[in-house]
């Protein structure tokens, strides 16, 4: 007797409940240099497209060698103003920051959804909160930072270069920017190919509220430009979050040449259940753990590790749980999942999806009902019979795609969880307390989050171990990325 | 058989339903729906017969006004027993159902022999269901077997009417006692003997102790009657009681029903609010979904 395949005595089910489309987007968005917004000098536009629909939003520079250089100068010739800046005068723009995006949190959310395909109610109650309490909580650090570093006389490291992903375009802006700016640095950030509208209208804020010209600059662009930028040698800092084979690239790069760099990389991270934890309540875990953003989250609990005596009861109770997510239009405020990003991204996941098949793995694939005729959708889907040799257990997949393995012993669960080259997150779900602090000590990860998952505060440090990256990002370690330490 | 709950978990899914967004025509489904949910109650020492005459009236006609389709009566009068007789001679006939709170509701702190009797006196008076209070004080001392029995004892008491078994999740507590507290009274009315759909409910509150109702609370009994359901195939019903004042709530209740139940659950036979104020919120928010604008709260009867 199976909830999920019962029939309906009364057919009562959620209306379309679509957001507003009606924000203005430039048709051409320029480079944000100096405080104004400039044509690129490559004379180069790529268009930007919604990847619920496949229409074309908007045109977006690519700049070129020239335009990174000039990026680069104008935050260079910043610097010295802006680092002489009281902590309280730096607070205060933050601060500003931070109010003007509560006040325009609607029209951010709504383009974060249109351009990235994530659904609104993540963008709404997630992303944008998140990113206004980034700027509150540095706000408050760019006064105390002698506090933090005591003794140590903290400095700005100077010109930052800032590159960041698709998945979480707005706050991976706003976990760059605001420390660096709480520091006294100047910054040059360059979103993501696919998701560059936000941060553009992140750089509307910036004028508003009267931030120093060339404090921050934006450039839009692809691979190249990310290159140029890293590779320039004003820059005197490199922080990049994104894929483990271009932070490999950057930490070459960056080598012997003085920058101070920090990676946010991939992962492949465990969610480890134990036969004692409340079940129902994990089941949420995981459901919060891989399908969040449709996956496309760098510390996904991607690797659901099972005690085998509940392992039948996790997977009948994840398959119902499952046929309750609607997966579509994300502006549609009822809708679990949205599009996927990108249709290369689309092509990788459902790549990864046939290897599992093909190497032996069973899929469980929901059907969650018709999918829009256009746009890039992927249901959420899990593997069962999964080994840990398997390519789907090993590889970052960034897709709603988990692979489920069991283990008999604590120390079982330890080392299958910590047999991966990333170390960036772990889950842990007991009812024993002893165990959570017995396991999550001995977890190679360098977030665990216990009966609970996908938990963020910008007081909070986030960064891995190893092919995960280094440097933390949120919390007062945070800060230390973004200065010098001397003596006095 | 203890269930692990977590309760941080719990109140993070129960938080979800409450963005689901309801709008046009699944609004207006879902507003009439629950106004076909509630047991219309009222449980004051100054109760009357008139009193509960005017809340039959309202029961079975909650609005007056030109509506198309008609909208539907609520599903039951909630009264104590001493006015069972009252409601019972106005609703008789009317489809609404005549409940009455007894076994020394609310405490329950009674000798078992008059809780029983008070059982029996209000199912002799019409009544179709009792809504009865567990023993908490047992419970909480950890004499389950007590609990259990006085409920089985009670279940066999009511003869053909329904039960509500209401745990009084406020006094409980902590979300494993009221996991637990509602395996035990399911369990308990089952061993009596074979249970109809509909034909046992478990309640949150009595509403005289706060916290009431409340969306966590629910969404656990919610799980517990899944479970059960899965295991055996019947369908227990559910009724959250107290605290549920505007139709907005409702809705997100509702919401949790049919995400964690199933639409099968969304029935008078199977759900219940226990709920006074609710009506007249639910058919203002009905009248403005017809009308565009809200009507004034004197142009609702009071019961």
């Amino acid at each position: 007797m199976t909830i999920a395949t019962q029939t309906n005595a009364t057919e009562w089910d959620y209306s379309p409940a679509p957001d507003t489309t009606k924000i203005t987007i430039e048709q051409k968005n320029k480079l944000f240099i100096g405080g104004k917004f400039v044509s690129p000098k490559s004379r180069s536009w790529f268009p930007t497209i919604n990847p619920a629909t496949e229409k074309k939003l908007a045109d977006i520079a690519c700049a070129g060698k020239v335009d990174v250089h000039s990026a680069v100068s104008a935050a260079k010739s910043a610097l010295p103003k802006w680092s002489r800046l009281s902590g309280t005068e730096r607070a205060k723009y933050l601060y500003r920051i931070a109010r003007r995006i509560q006040e325009r949190a609607r029209e951010f959310a709504i383009l974060e959804t249109m351009d990235g395909g994530k659904p609104i109610k993540e963008s709404r109650d997630v992303d944008i909160p998140l990113v206004a309490q980034h700027f509150f909580y540095y706000a408050g650090w760019a006064d105390k930072l002698a506090y933090a570093f005591p003794g140590a006389a903290p400095t700005p490291v100077g010109v930052c270069a800032q590159i960041i992903p698709w998945n979480f375009p707005l706050l991976m802006a706003s976990w760059k920017l605001a420390p660096a700016l709480a520091c006294g640095n100047t910054c040059i950030l360059k979103p993501a190919e696919t998701t560059s509208l936000t941060a553009l209208r992140l750089a509307e804020v910036f004028q508003e509220v009267g931030l120093p010209d060339g404090v921050v600059n934006i450039i839009t662009g692809k691979g190249d430009t990310g290159r140029f930028l890293a590779e320039h040698p004003a820059v005197n800092k490199v922080a990049f979050t994104g894929s483990t084979e271009v932070g490999k690239l950057l930490m070459r790069q960056t080598a012997g040449t003085g920058k101070k760099l920090t990676l946010e990389l991939g992962g492949k991270s465990a969610n480890i259940i134990f036969a004692d934890a409340a079940i129902d309540q994990a089941v949420e875990g995981i459901v919060s753990g891989i399908y969040f953003n449709q996956g496309h989250v760098c510390c996904a609990g991607s690797r659901l590790f099972v005690e085998e005596p509940i392992l039948e009861e996790v997977i009948h109770k994840l398959t119902r749980r499952l046929s309750t997510l609607r997966v579509g239009d994300p502006l549609d405020k009822n809708t679990d999942l949205g599009a996927v990003n990108s249709k290369e991204q689309l092509k990788t996941v459902e790549r990864y999806i046939r290897c599992g098949v093909a190497e032996g793995a069973e899929l469980h694939q929901t059907n969650t009902g018709e999918l829009p005729a256009k746009g890039y959708w992927c249901n959420p889907c899990f593997f069962t019979d999964v080994q840990p040799s398997h390519t789907i257990a090993r590889e970052e997949i960034f897709g709603p795609v988990l692979s489920i393995m069991t283990f008999r012993t604590p120390e079982e669960a330890i080392s299958r969880a910590n047999n991966s080259p990333y170390g960036l997150a772990a889950g842990v779900w007991t009812d024993k307390g002893a165990k959570i602090f017995e396991v999550a000590k001995k977890l190679d990860a360098g977030i665990v989050w216990c009966n609970t998952y996908n938990k963020f505060d910008a007081a909070s440090p986030f960064g891995g171990f190893k092919e995960s990256g280094f440097g933390r990002e949120g919390g007062m370690q945070g800060l230390r990325p973004y200065v010098r330490l001397g003596g006095v | 058989m203890r269930h692990a709950i977590d309760t941080v978990m719990v109140e993070q899914r129960a938080a979800s339903f409450t963005t689901r967004s309801i709008k046009t025509k699944s609004k207006q489904q879902g507003l009439r729906l629950a106004l076909s949910l509630i047991d219309l109650t009222t449980l004051e020492g100054k109760d009357s017969p008139e009193k509960v005459r005017s809340l039959c009236r309202k029961a079975i006609t909650p609005w007056e006004g030109d509506i198309e389709p008609p909208l539907p009566s609520v599903a039951a009068v909630c009264v104590y027993p001493s006015l069972v007789k009252v409601a019972k001679r106005v609703l008789d006939g009317s489809g609404v159902r005549v409940a009455s709170v007894a076994t020394g509701f609310p405490s329950g702190q009674y000798p078992l022999k008059v809780r029983l009797e008070d059982v029996v006196e209000a199912v002799n008076d019409g009544a179709d269901e009792i809504d009865m209070v567990i023993n908490r004080g047992a419970f909480l001392s950890g004499c389950f077997d007590e609990v259990a029995d006085e409920i089985a004892q009670v279940r066999s008491a009511c003869g053909g009417a329904h039960l509500k078994i209401i745990l009084e999740t406020g006094e409980l507590e902590t979300l494993e006692n009221v996991r637990l507290a509602s395996d035990l009274a399911i369990q308990a009315a089952a061993s009596v003997g074979p249970i109809a759909d509909g034909e046992v409910f478990i309640k949150t509150s009595t509403g005289k102790v706060s916290p009431a109702a409340t969306m966590p609370v629910t969404l656990v009994m919610l799980e517990a009657i899944r479970d059960y359901y899965e295991e055996t195939g019947v369908r227990i019903g559910m009724k959250p009681a107290g605290g549920i004042k505007t139709a907005k709530q409702a809705l997100h209740y509702l919401v949790m029903v049919k995400e964690t139940l199933g639409n099968d659950w969304i029935n008078p036979h199977l759900f219940r609010f226990g709920a006074s104020s609710l009506t007249n919120d639910v058919l203002r928010q009905i009248v403005k979904q017809l009308t565009g604008h809200y009507t004034a709260t004197y142009d609702f009867s009071e019961a």
